[in-house]
């Protein structure tokens, strides 16, 4: 078993069929609710549980639910966000391919939750070979009455599709994902509304992360108090952390949520490789501030991570180890950013570029005196002053960085030369700051 | 700008010619109007069905697609040009897409790209000579547990180094 919860059965053979899923217990959670339990009650049950957002800000995802108007005379969206393309995680990718029925079981049970007849799926371009195994799940599901026209004989409608992608991080973010699936280039919308109250066709619309989805046909079986056998009082469950970097053993893994980070890294993925030290750990994917090595022992929920002056996030750990140089990496994170900004406000765009100019700059040894504090300045002129969250996710790293690792970006204005200056043979490039000053 | 001067390229040379798409193509693209309450939201799977089967999206099928959807074609290539997938020049057969993200970068992606510059002789956004391969820089794919990797097409490569990529090259036509 590789974790408690969404990992239990995740590489059991055949468990992508609806048949393999159906020997699993899969599908019993929906045929004992939709039609027999209130929907309202269902609501209750997902707040009870604490549950709270896979997909980065961790919102109660039983509150988000409440929020979705309950007489409308307007249809109601559900969404599933499949976009993963938040650096550093990859566990919606497994996921979705080994389990899809999980999925499609919990988007149907909370349709029902919220009174929804119709569910889109969107994924990221590069994911085509998911939408297959999706689209087959689907069908099969349709064409044993367990979506479609009428739900386990129960006369709710459900009909479920799959939008795919095509390059776009900001399509991670919820409005912009909206209006790509609406045919738009995807740029995001003003909140409020939220989503709930107008989001796709202008509808009430919820939008959840596929793990989110995950864990619901698991809450409805068991109850709340169950699930709350694991994670911390505000952060239940367990969580998928996807880890990279140069550990021994790399890969997704469950656990409960408040596990100390260093015990992810130490024990479950086997420390570091070549007897590397770690430097560095981003917790959430790269939108978040870097926790340096002396705070390690930092909880994995969203409380603790928070108190550490970062997030948990979509929980993508990247361990940085002690040959790399913080400028480059950082530089890299903004590139990312600069390349992403959707273009729509001006604090994102002219920022996102101008930050990765400056650390360039520092990178090659061409550093100026004041860069540090035009770069926090840049930073600090994004943060909270642009269009949509994608602006804070290229803000924050650079304050991080910045703020735990200040000396190495000093040295590199003042030696114009890198302080850790080390050759990885085998495992990593010649850096510019390397080959400047080797 | 790029995508722009690419598309005054490629109307200038053969691609004002009639298009012609399979059955199944526009089977396919009758189908993803059914899924959606409106034509416009269908775009994007009728872009990727006519870039599956050409390869990729010449003026005839944006302009194309427009008519399906019923969108100016201004509009239409505006959508194109916003994702980076939707290739508005040709691509060889073998799309190599090159994560250079953080974790890849980290376990030697920067390398790797740089050893497939050196072996095929072309870089970032272009085609060898014999259409056999393109090459391109891309961001985190995703698979960063499995860094350095890549796709070809759509396929993951993952866990490389440059004996391991030297081998895929081989197996690809
Ligand atoms: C720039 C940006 C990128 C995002 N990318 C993703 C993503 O790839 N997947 C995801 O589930 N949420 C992503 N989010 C968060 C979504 O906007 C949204 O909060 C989430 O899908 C809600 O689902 P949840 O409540 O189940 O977490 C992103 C947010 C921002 C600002
Ligand atoms: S960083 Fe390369 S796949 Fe994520």
């Amino acid at each position: 078993m590789r974790g408690p919860l969404l990992f239990s059965d995740i590489d059991t053979p055949g468990l992508a069929s609806l048949e393999g899923y159906r020997r699993g217990g899969g599908y019993a959670t929906l045929a004992a609710v939709v039609g027999k339990k209130p929907a309202d009650e269902c609501i209750e049950i997902v707040k009870q549980s604490g549950l709270r957002g896979r997909g980065g800000a961790g919102f109660p995802t039983g509150l988000k639910w409440s929020f979705v108007p309950k007489n409308s005379p307007r249809a109601r969206y559900i969404v599933c966000n499949a976009d993963e393309s938040e650096p550093g995680t990859f566990k919606d990718r497994e996921l979705m391919e080994k389990n899809p029925h999980l999925l499609i079981e919990g988007m149907v049970l909370a349709g029902y939750a919220i009174g929804s007849n119709t569910g889109y799926i969107y994924l990221r371009g590069e994911f085509e070979y998911i939408q297959r195994i999706l689209d087959r799940a689907i069908d099969e599901t349709r064409a044993a009455g367990l979506s479609g026209a009428n739900v386990a004989g129960s006369g709710f409608r459900f009909d479920l599709h799959t939008h795919l992608g095509a390059g776009a991080y900001i399509c991670g973010e919820e409005t912009a994902l909206l209006s790509s699936l609406e045919g738009f280039r995807g740029q995001p919308r003003l909140k409020p509304p939220f989503p709930a109250v107008e989001g796709l066709y202008a509808c009430p619309t919820l939008v959840n992360n596929v793990e989110t989805l995950m864990n619901v046909p698991h809450i409805l079986n068991h109850g709340a108090a169950w699930f709350r056998q694991w994670g911390t009082e505000k952060s239940p469950g367990t969580k998928i952390l996807s880890v990279s970097g140069p550990v021994k053993r790399p890969g997704n893994y469950e656990v409960p949520l408040g596990m100390p980070l260093s015990q992810l890294i130490d024990d479950l993925c086997g420390g570091m490789r070549d007897g590397m030290k770690v430097k560095a750990v981003i917790p959430g994917g790269s939108s978040v501030p870097l926790l340096p090595a002396s705070l390690l022992d930092t909880g994995l929920d969203f409380e603790s991570m928070n108190a550490a002056g970062t997030f948990l996030g979509s929980g993508g750990v990247i361990v940085i180890d002690e040959g790399t140089c913080m400028v480059d990496a950082l530089w890299n994170i903004t590139r990312f950013y600069e390349h992403e900004s959707c273009g729509k406000c001006t604090p994102c765009r002219e920022g996102t570029y101008w930050m990765s100019e400056v650390l360039r700059r520092l990178e090659h040894g061409e550093g100026r005196a004041d860069d540090l504090d035009l770069l926090a300045d840049l930073a600090d002129n994004i943060l909270g002053k642009s269009f949509c969250a994608l602006g804070d996710a290229a803000a924050m790293p650079v304050q991080g960085a910045l703020l735990h690792f200040r000396d190495e970006f000093e040295h590199h204005v003042t030696h114009r030369s890198c302080l850790v200056n080390r050759r990885r043979d085998g495992l990593s490039v010649v850096r510019p700051c390397e080959q400047a000053h080797a | 700008m790029s995508a722009t001067r690419s598309l005054v390229a490629a109307l200038s040379s053969d691609l004002l010619q009639p298009l012609r798409i399979s059955d199944a193509t526009r089977a396919e693209i009758e189908k993803s109007l059914t899924r959606y309450p409106n034509r416009r939201s269908a775009v994007m799977p009728v872009l990727w069905a006519l870039q599956l089967e050409i390869g990729w999206l010449p003026p005839a099928a944006l302009r194309y697609a427009a008519s399906v959807v019923e969108l100016p074609e201004s509009e239409v290539f505006g959508i194109a040009t916003f994702y980076t997938m939707f290739n508005l020049r040709p691509v060889g057969r073998h799309h190599l897409q090159v994560c250079m993200t953080l974790s890849c970068s980290l376990m030697g992606a920067d390398r790797l790209f740089r050893h497939l510059e050196k072996k095929l002789g072309i870089g970032h956004g272009e085609t060898t000579p014999d259409g056999r391969f393109s090459l391109r820089r891309v961001e985190c794919l995703a698979a960063c547990g499995g860094a350095p990797c890549l796709q070809v097409n759509f396929d993951y490569h993952e866990n490389l180094d440059e004996a391991k990529v030297d081998r895929l090259l081989e197996t690809l036509e």
